[in-house]
């Protein structure tokens, strides 16, 4: 690690990625995800890595896909609009059983479903974190790659415009680290003629007309593989106050930040507030946050869009107090989240609001 | 169109025990029984491929990326590795295989919907980057694998499912020409087309691919053989047939010969 350094969230989380091990990235510029791109541009040629400025975010996905066929470890990213064109190779690098990270710079929370639900066609998930400030996105940085060779499924870091474009003083991992080694299943060719040739395959393998080539089979695998990480990836949650709690508010990423620091503030007025925040949005933490309203009359949701995770923890609750939605989609004309909405007064009214 | 038929009687058996498909397979087709339809030019256009491959001794070090057609059966029958990729997006996972295995030896094996339809700019656009890559069309002017309606390369007057009157410019637009396009790009270093629907164009389609794969080990560049094959299923013609109408229907849309070397 360095000493601190005042740096912006796309280079700390670019810096984080290669020393993590990343060795190949590639990107469609779009706001606020662009920085990110540009900060990998200019880091992996010191690692002997490559960075490729793709034609368009269904290239980058194909780009990305191809390299972690290799075994090397491979990123790729944008923002909402850029992960719609690209889900439908997500979807299918999920069932091929890839490793992948995805640094998802959201504009503002409107695609939390997005994220959460796998995003494409089938039925999948895959891992998703979700950073509330810099120090932490450079930590969860360095789990996403872990995780993602660990389950080889893709993960999501999911952040918006405050993360990639703020700067924050943090300690960040120094790069130029050994090259991971590669995995057993990974591809260079040198299994031609051996008579059991690899194959990586959203199918699955085995040949054609043989026993082996099952897609039924295949996907009853991928499903139990998803049911594994789904018990099997540690839940993270951030709780603070619950035990006296009154209301419990719930909020992820940046916003999550904003929330926190309401609540405190709220407290130092005498309010019995407490927060809830999810970093693992898949998988939720359902029983962690269970346990945070376990006393609590009422539980109030903040997010800046229309209603999504409230949904999540709705079913995280079963029902057990009321769970209130309190926000409301972004009103910043920028259209990147960075809104107005975001600020402590207006967050503690809402707060305050939901406990009347 | 040809009026001699062969006559095969079921009622005695053969005079002399039938040759099994497995005695003339290439090694590095591990299965060589398919369920693809009898007449189908892409077993002929694999074969070539692969036969390629062994000559020139590139078996351990290939990495072949699928598309989705009726060939992409062959990603589970061949002893090379293999990445089955989405339809149309074999170019850029074909891209991040070889930036990653420089030493690697990638193709790509698409169908004309895949590759020229579906994935349009990954094709032209690792063209134009120079990718050195080599992509392997196998173009028969339908969607075989949906039953034959009309692709981006069917040409004028083919009659298709989706074209039934034939196709006609005002409606359904002109063919694309994809070798040609990819032949004017300055990344490409090798562009051909051939065919597979005689035995002189197969020995064609044989010599283009090897001279293709010897450019990708040069490190000349992007390069890309289109291998026109018979579809009698897709095109709704005797499978005798599919040689002359191929001849008759794509050959003279999409020239044969080579149009770009390094």
């Amino acid at each position: 690690m360095t000493d601190r350094v005042l740096i912006e969230g796309s280079e700390a989380m670019a810096r984080a990625a290669v020393a993590a091990g990343c060795r190949f990235f590639t990107g469609y510029p779009m706001t606020p995800f662009t920085e990110l791109l540009e900060h990998m541009a200019s880091l992996l040629p010191e690692v002997d890595g490559v960075c490729m400025n793709a034609e368009s975010e269904l290239e980058a996905v194909g780009m990305a896909w191809g390299a972690a066929t290799t075994g090397h470890l491979a990123a790729t990213g944008s923002t909402g609009q850029g992960l719609s064109l690209m889900q439908e190779s997500l979807s299918e690098i999920t069932n091929a059983r890839l490793p992948l990270v995805v640094f998802n710079m959201a504009r503002g929370q409107g695609d939390y479903f997005q994220a959460t639900r796998g995003g494409g066609h089938g039925d999948y998930r895959h891992i998703v974190l979700a950073p509330m400030d810099i120090p932490e996105a450079v930590e969860l940085t360095r789990l996403a790659f872990e995780l993602a060779s660990q389950w080889r499924t893709p993960v999501m870091v999911l952040g918006d415009y405050y993360l990639a474009h703020t700067y924050q003083a943090v300690s960040v991992p120094s790069i130029g680290g050994a090259d991971p080694e590669l995995p057993d299943w990974a591809l260079n060719g040198s299994s031609g003629g051996s008579g059991a040739a690899k194959i990586i395959s959203p199918l699955g393998g085995g040949v054609e007309g043989e026993e082996g080539f099952d897609l039924g089979a295949h996907y009853a695998a991928c499903a139990a593989h998803i049911q594994e990480m789904s018990a099997g990836v540690d839940p993270l949650v951030d709780i603070g106050f619950c035990e006296d709690a009154e209301l419990v508010v719930a909020a992820y990423g940046s916003v999550g930040k904003f929330v926190r620091y309401a609540c405190l503030r709220l407290r130092d007025d005498g309010h019995r507030v407490g927060y809830v925040r999810p970093i693992t949005l898949w998988p939720f933490p359902s029983e962690a946050v269970r346990d945070a309203i376990a006393g609590a009359a009422k539980v109030a949701v903040y997010e800046q869009n229309m209603g999504q995770m409230v949904e999540d923890v709705r079913l995280a609750t079963l029902g057990a107090v009321p769970v209130e939605f309190i926000g409301g989609p972004s009103w910043d004309h920028s259209g990147f989240g960075i809104g107005p909405d975001i600020n402590v007064p207006d967050i503690s009214e809402c707060i305050l609001r939901a406990m009347q | 169109m040809s009026s001699d038929h062969i006559f095969i009687s079921t009622d005695l058996p053969p005079e002399e025990p039938a040759s099994l498909v497995d005695d003339f397979t290439p090694s590095l087709i591990t299965q060589a029984n398919h369920h693809l339809c009898p007449g189908c030019g892409e077993p002929i256009a694999i074969r070539a491929a692969v036969e390629a491959v062994e000559e020139l001794e590139l078996a351990q070090r290939t990495i072949t990326v699928f598309g989705i057609g009726c060939y992409t059966a062959f990603a589970h029958n061949l002893d090379v590795e293999v990445v089955q990729a989405l339809h149309g997006r074999a170019p850029s996972v074909a891209t991040g295989i070889k930036r990653m295995l420089p030493n690697g030896f990638v193709m790509t094996i698409q169908g004309d919907g895949d590759m020229v339809n579906e994935g349009l700019q990954e094709v032209l656009h690792a063209a134009a980057r120079g990718e050195n890559i080599t992509c392997l069309l196998l173009n028969n002017g339908v969607f075989g694998e949906t039953g034959g309606q009309m692709t981006t390369t069917t040409t004028l007057g083919q009659r298709t499912k989706t074209s039934i009157e034939g196709r006609d410019p005002h409606q359904h637009g002109h063919p694309i020409l994809l070798s040609d396009l990819a032949a004017t790009m300055d990344g490409a270093a090798y562009v051909a087309r051939c065919a597979v629907n005689n035995a002189g164009n197969v020995a064609r389609t044989k010599r283009y691919i090897t001279k293709a794969y010897e450019s990708q080990m040069a490190g000349a560049g992007f390069s890309l053989v289109e291998i026109l094959t018979m579809c009698p299923t897709g095109w709704f013609v005797d499978t005798l047939e599919g040689p002359d109408y191929l001849q008759d229907t794509l050959a003279p849309v999409h020239n044969i010969g080579e149009l770009k070397t390094p």
